[in-house]
């Protein structure tokens, strides 16, 4: 079984190609990696996998099924820039909306459910704040809120748009090894990110996009130079010497 | 003219005065809740447009000789589809959409009152409120817009919530986000309704935005927000109504200012903190 199958996907936004003819499938237990420059489509690409963009063409398969019926398994961490942190919400309030989809339509949290918040927020290292308003915090530690809440849903897949832009390094490195705990316990996550250096260390698969797929599979298919320069225009310096690489202007 | 006291004594003394401070603090329990959705989804001018689009219906309801609430509703919800249609099928943003299609809505509910003219129907009273004229009925009226309203807000709260703040998440999930939408749309062409008689379509949307605004100034906590702002809009309907009696003045005009006033400490009361 995979957990994501995508076949010959094109999706286009305003009249605009997004990306076209897109490829690719990726089993259980993986944390892979969407990468690519700026406007290459990456977080398109997740949301239609969440079935959230409408698609010019193309069949998206979630655990075998359409996603539409595989909703309550898809956890989603959205790019904090696009949310109202000044929002009245407590850091408590905030995780417990992962467990709304497990609450009936008009039901209220049950005390399992209230369980569940204490342990995923003691997970991310941020019970003492629990009820401090969510504006109120690092940008770091905002960010490991919502991982809270995504874990706080027992969802099989994942999905973060850019968990790591504009964060410490010590929430950084704390989302990366609970991802990875995840991975142990056979889910799949899914990671927009930009940064190449880390890619390489932090993910199993990689999905190369640039408006079209470039390249997809293990690090060792998709990290290599000429794949890496059709992404990134040829803006790619490769330091062989310290076996890294090092994006010009992506 | 008498200050507290003579107030209380006409309140005892007078049903018309009794039915329209009952009116006036039902309708600010309402507005206020349904004024913190609003303010949160960034919609206070959208709040403003539906209002604006009840007029239209209220005419019509006049001519065919139907209640109220069903021309209301219908124009209200019509409206805001409208809006909708028109901005995802077009580059007109949001803001541009609402302009045209409320005015225009507006514009054709007082075509179609001053058609009528002198058929009692008082374009006036519509549109700033008469609240004197509160009979038994419209209290009945109001209150179960109110029960509608809250039942309605207690039992989605959890969809209403998390749409607002992250209706991707919502979407992923499989929440109906354009349904709540326009449920949204359809409990506030209700709340309109309700406060025609108070305050009028015309500063409807200040009830639903300033009570909600200066709670939300106060308070971390979305429930929190809730519950101050139905309570700052019941101390403005009481005040207001207050006033308006004391001084003769205009009610409707009467609350929006104590409304103003109260958000205008919270403000102050803000800044100092921070």
């Amino acid at each position: 079984m995979d957990a994501v199958e995508i076949k010959n996907l094109s999706v286009s936004y305003k009249g605009k190609k997004v990306f076209e003819d897109v490829t690719f499938s990726i089993s259980p237990g993986q944390l892979v990696g969407i990468i690519g420059p700026n406007g290459a489509g990456k977080s398109t690409l997740l949301k239609a996998i969440m079935g959230l963009t409408s698609v010019d063409c193309g069949e998206i398969k979630v655990l075998n099924s359409p996603v539409s019926g595989m909703r309550k398994n898809i956890a989603y961490v959205p790019q904090r820039s696009t949310l109202n942190l000044d929002f009245p919400l407590l850091v408590e309030d905030v995780v417990m909306m992962g467990r709304y989809p497990h609450i009936s339509w008009w039901g209220f949290p049950s005390l399992f459910d209230k369980k569940m918040v204490i342990e995923c927020l003691e997970k991310v290292g941020m019970y003492k704040y629990r009820k401090r308003q969510i504006g109120k915090l690092s940008g770091g530690q905002q960010q490991r809120v919502f991982l809270a809440r995504a874990l706080a849903q027992e969802a099989e897949l994942l999905f973060l748009d850019e968990p790591f832009a504009g964060i410490d390094m010590t929430s950084e490195s704390m989302i990366i090894n609970l991802l990875r705990d995840l991975k142990g316990e056979g889910k799949t996550v899914f990671l927009v990110h930009h940064d190449l250096n880390k890619a390489e260390s932090y993910f199993d698969s990689l999905i190369l996009l640039k408006n079209r797929l470039i390249a997809w599979g293990s690090r060792e298919e998709v990290f290599r130079i000429d794949c890496l320069r059709e992404a990134y225009d040829g803006r790619i310096v490769s330091l062989d010497s310290l076996k890294g690489l090092m994006v010009v202007n992506g | 003219m008498g200050g507290p006291a003579f107030f209380l004594e006409s309140l005892v003394k007078y049903q018309y005065l009794q039915n329209a401070m009952i009116a006036a603090v039902m309708v600010g329990v309402i507005c206020g809740v349904i004024g913190c959705f609003i303010i949160l989804r960034g919609m206070a001018l959208m709040g403003d447009a539906i209002s604006h689009a009840v007029l239209p219906g209220v005419a019509l309801a006049h001519i065919f000789g139907v209640s109220f609430f069903i021309g209301a509703v219908t124009t209200g919800v019509a409206t805001a589809l409208g809006i909708g249609y028109v901005s995802q099928h077009s580059k007109l943003k949001d803001d541009t959409a609402i302009g045209v299609m409320f005015t225009a809505a507006f514009a054709l509910g007082v075509v179609l009152i001053t058609l009528r003219r002198g058929t009692g129907v008082d374009l006036w009273h519509i549109l700033f409120g008469n609240v004197l004229a509160v009979s038994r009925a419209d209290l009945w009226m109001i209150f179960a817009i109110g029960l509608l309203v809250l039942v309605s807000i207690f039992l989605f709260y959890k969809q209403l919530l998390l749409s607002t703040f992250d209706p991707t998440m919502a979407r992923a999930v499989g929440m109906p986000n354009s349904l709540i939408h326009y449920l949204l749309m359809l409990l506030l062409s209700l709340v309109t309704v309700a406060s025609l008689k108070t305050v009028g379509i015309v500063l409807v949307v200040a009830m639903l935005v300033t009570p909600g605004a200066a709670a939300y100034l106060l308070t971390e906590r979305f429930s929190v927000m809730l519950l101050l702002s139905s309570i700052l809009g019941v101390i403005s309907s009481i005040a207001g109504v207050y006033f308006s009696f004391v001084y003769d003045v205009a009610t409707g005009a009467s609350i929006v200012l104590v409304a103003s006033l109260l958000f205008s400490f919270s403000f102050m009361y803000s800044r100092v903190k921070s």
